[in-house]
């Protein structure tokens, strides 16, 4: 019988990160050690521990690394608790990829582009961060803006010191809500900063994070002059079958396992207010 | 067209039944609901609807997805599914049928979903002609006709005999292997069926919900629907039972989830409904934490949202089960109506 997508392969976990206390980045390659399939930046996969259950995750690695694909995953419930507590060698599956990505081969490809991010939400962009770093030649200047809650929340911070930080043409800010011993970068909320950073209102936008973070960002972007037309964001809702027809994620006529959960601004009004 | 006596029919059950599983509305703990044909089924095909739809055959309330055995760190994924094997589905009225079409749009669109494909593809459906629709019915306004069901073989009840049609190749090779127990019809059996036809059609128009007005349903004015405020008024006794969502032979959401057997892990899907409060919650909590977003996300995805993504077509096929059912009589005509669809 033809393959179903709902049926997932096995993958083994070959490394554990821990970025926060209640962030750790999983590396997973398929039981033959290659990938368990390709994909673009920005699109997610189905995780889970059969008899815990199953989630979507964005795929954090870059498509360009050709070896294993990596998952931020932030410890919220049922399987990511599971997930938090496992040790490398243990056996996932995962079914994907899913969604649309975000238009790097179109849209964004000659752009200046502008990451903006809050917390976890750099998961999905730093697909598209070393993406770029890989096809440098194809994008203009890297902007990228991050802030999470203290500095013991940043995801992947060593990886945006020593190597985002040092790119040529790279542009870094990182900000944390309050004061904290040990930091002397920028204090204060990424909308904000936003404003405060001398953005060129021409370059393109990739903005992920949680809810409210994004709709005061896109406020301070409008403000700046940025079109919605310039901004691209992720949605998230909740998902089972990442295929369109459980019916579950979606907002209006769109189904962000599959129309999304890549959507560009101005998409985002034409839809009901109901995410 | 053939045709057979009334009264002959439960020869006409076993014989198909011989050959492959039979599904059709049977009278189980005093309630129509299509079941597998047994010697001594209490048959009814007078109920005009079964309480839940046809669908289950296709897109059962519950079903195997895959098993997994696991050892320590070690998963092994075991692929549970199986080609069905050849069934019928006998006594489907003309609204289930049109709810097949309907599925269809979403589980056979890519990437297809297997378990509903094959038992697609290994069906064979028996559609049978309302003798005598009833007053929450209004099929009529989503063009079907009752009187003249689609399907792989349209049957019609009229005077003593079930008259039998075959529509398609299936059908033509159900009809051959029950040759010796079906007669071939002749123009008087064809002009009295055309007359009960005529019949139904006539009581059809007499119907309280006939000429319900969809015009101002469909793709357009999408954000002006969403945003009315007539859906605070209609929802607002709205139990959330999900009742019309479990009856509705177009619904089609699924939940996941995983039973541990003891000695490896089931995941299976279950119909699930929008209608439930935890349907959409997340960590960060829900999109649609009233009853008013979740009732209308029902009847829009059904009047808007399917529509726009499917050339117009609606979700909704007119069957009334939702009209039957709801305990506080709210239902999708009321919802139609509520936006300036009038009724006759
Ligand atoms: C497209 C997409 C991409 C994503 N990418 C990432 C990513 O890269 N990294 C990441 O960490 N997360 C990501 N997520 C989020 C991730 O899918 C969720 O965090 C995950 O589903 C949580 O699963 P869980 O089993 O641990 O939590 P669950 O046990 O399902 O619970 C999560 C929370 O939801 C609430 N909840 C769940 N069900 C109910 C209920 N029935 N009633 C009441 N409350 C309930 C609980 O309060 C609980 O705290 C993404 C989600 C989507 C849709
Ligand atoms: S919405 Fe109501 S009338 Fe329409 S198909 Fe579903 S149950 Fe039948
Ligand atoms: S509309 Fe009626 S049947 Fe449907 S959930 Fe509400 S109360 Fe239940
Ligand atoms: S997750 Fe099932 S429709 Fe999107």
């Amino acid at each position: 019988m033809m393959n179903d997508m709902l049926i997932p392969v096995v993958g083994v976990v070959t490394d554990i990160r821990r970025d926060t206390p209640d962030v750790k980045t999983f590396r997973v390659v398929g039981l033959d050690g290659k990938k368990c399939f390709e994909h673009m930046p920005g699109q997610c996969a189905m995780l889970s521990i059969p008899g815990v259950s199953e989630a979507m995750f964005s795929i954090t690695s870059s498509p360009t690394n050709t070896e294993y694909m990596e998952f931020s995953i932030k410890k919220c419930g049922c399987l990511t608790d599971w997930l938090h507590s496992i040790d490398v060698g243990q056996q996932v599956t995962v079914r994907g990829p899913y969604g649309n990505g975000f238009p790097v081969e179109e849209d964004l490809k000659g752009k200046n582009l502008i990451f903006i991010a809050g917390g976890i939400g750099l998961a999905p962009l730093r697909s598209v961060i070393n993406y770029v770093r890989a096809n440098r030649s194809n994008y203009g200047k890297v902007t990228i803006v991050y802030g999470s809650r203290s500095m013991d929340d940043l995801v992947d911070f060593e990886e945006i010191k020593n190597e985002w930080a040092n790119e040529k043409d790279f542009n870094v800010h990182l900000t944390i809500d309050r004061p904290q011993e040990g930091w002397d970068g920028h204090v204060g909320f990424v909308p904000a900063y936003v404003k405060e950073l001398n953005l060129n209102a021409a370059d393109t936008v990739l903005l992920c994070g949680p809810p409210i973070m994004i709709k005061f960002t896109l406020a301070a972007l409008i403000e700046l002059g940025f079109n919605k037309t310039q901004v691209f964001t992720t949605m998230e809702l909740r998902m089972k079958c990442g295929i369109g027809k459980c019916g579950r994620c979606n907002i209006g006529d769109k189904y962000v396992c599959k129309d999304g959960p890549v959507f560009r601004c101005d998409q985002l009004d034409e839809m009901p207010a109901e995410y | 067209m053939f045709k057979i006596k009334k009264n002959s029919l439960n020869k006409l059950y076993a014989a198909i039944a011989e050959a492959q599983t039979l599904y059709i509305p049977c009278n189980v703990n005093g309630k129509p609901n299509f079941a597998v044909w047994g010697e001594g089924a209490d048959v009814d095909l007078a109920s005009l609807k079964t309480v839940k739809s046809a669908k289950e055959v296709f897109f059962p309330q519950c079903e195997d997805i895959v098993s997994f055995k696991t050892k320590g760190k070690e998963i092994t994924v075991i692929d549970c599914r199986k080609e069905s094997e050849d069934f019928v589905v006998f006594g489907v009225r003309a609204c289930d049928a049109k709810s097949f079409e309907i599925l269809d749009k979403v589980f056979l669109s890519d990437p297809v979903d297997t378990f509903y494909k094959t038992k697609r593809e290994h069906g064979t459906v028996i559609t049978l002609a309302c003798s005598r629709p009833e007053e929450s019915c209004f099929c009529s306004a989503f063009g079907i006709d009752c009187a003249e069901p689609s399907g792989d073989v349209a049957t019609y009840f009229s005077g003593e005999y079930l008259y039998w049609s075959p529509k398609t190749e299936k059908g033509l090779n159900l009809t051959n292997s029950l040759k010796n127990l079906l007669e071939i019809a002749n123009d008087k059996d064809n002009l009295a069926l055309e007359n009960e036809q005529k019949n139904i059609r006539e009581i059809t128009k007499k119907l309280p919900l006939y000429g319900l007005d969809l015009s101002k349903w469909g793709a357009d004015d999408l954000l002006e629907k969403f945003n009315s405020e007539k859906w605070q008024e209609l929802s607002s006794a709205c139990l959330g039972c999900g009742a019309c969502t479990f009856v509705c032979p177009t619904c089609q959401c699924y939940d996941v989830r995983d039973f541990d057997k003891g000695n490896g892990v089931q995941r299976y899907r279950c119909w699930d409904s929008c209608m439930y409060n935890d349907f959409t919650m997340m960590a960060h909590g829900t999109p649609r934490p009233t009853q008013m977003q979740r009732f209308r996300q029902r009847f829009m995805h059904k009047l808007v949202y399917f529509p726009s993504n499917n050339g117009g077509e609606f979700s909704c096929v007119g069957c009334g089960r939702c009209v039957e059912k709801c305990p506080i009589n709210m239902n999708i005509v009321k919802v139609i109506k509520a936006f300036g669809g009038e009724g006759k």
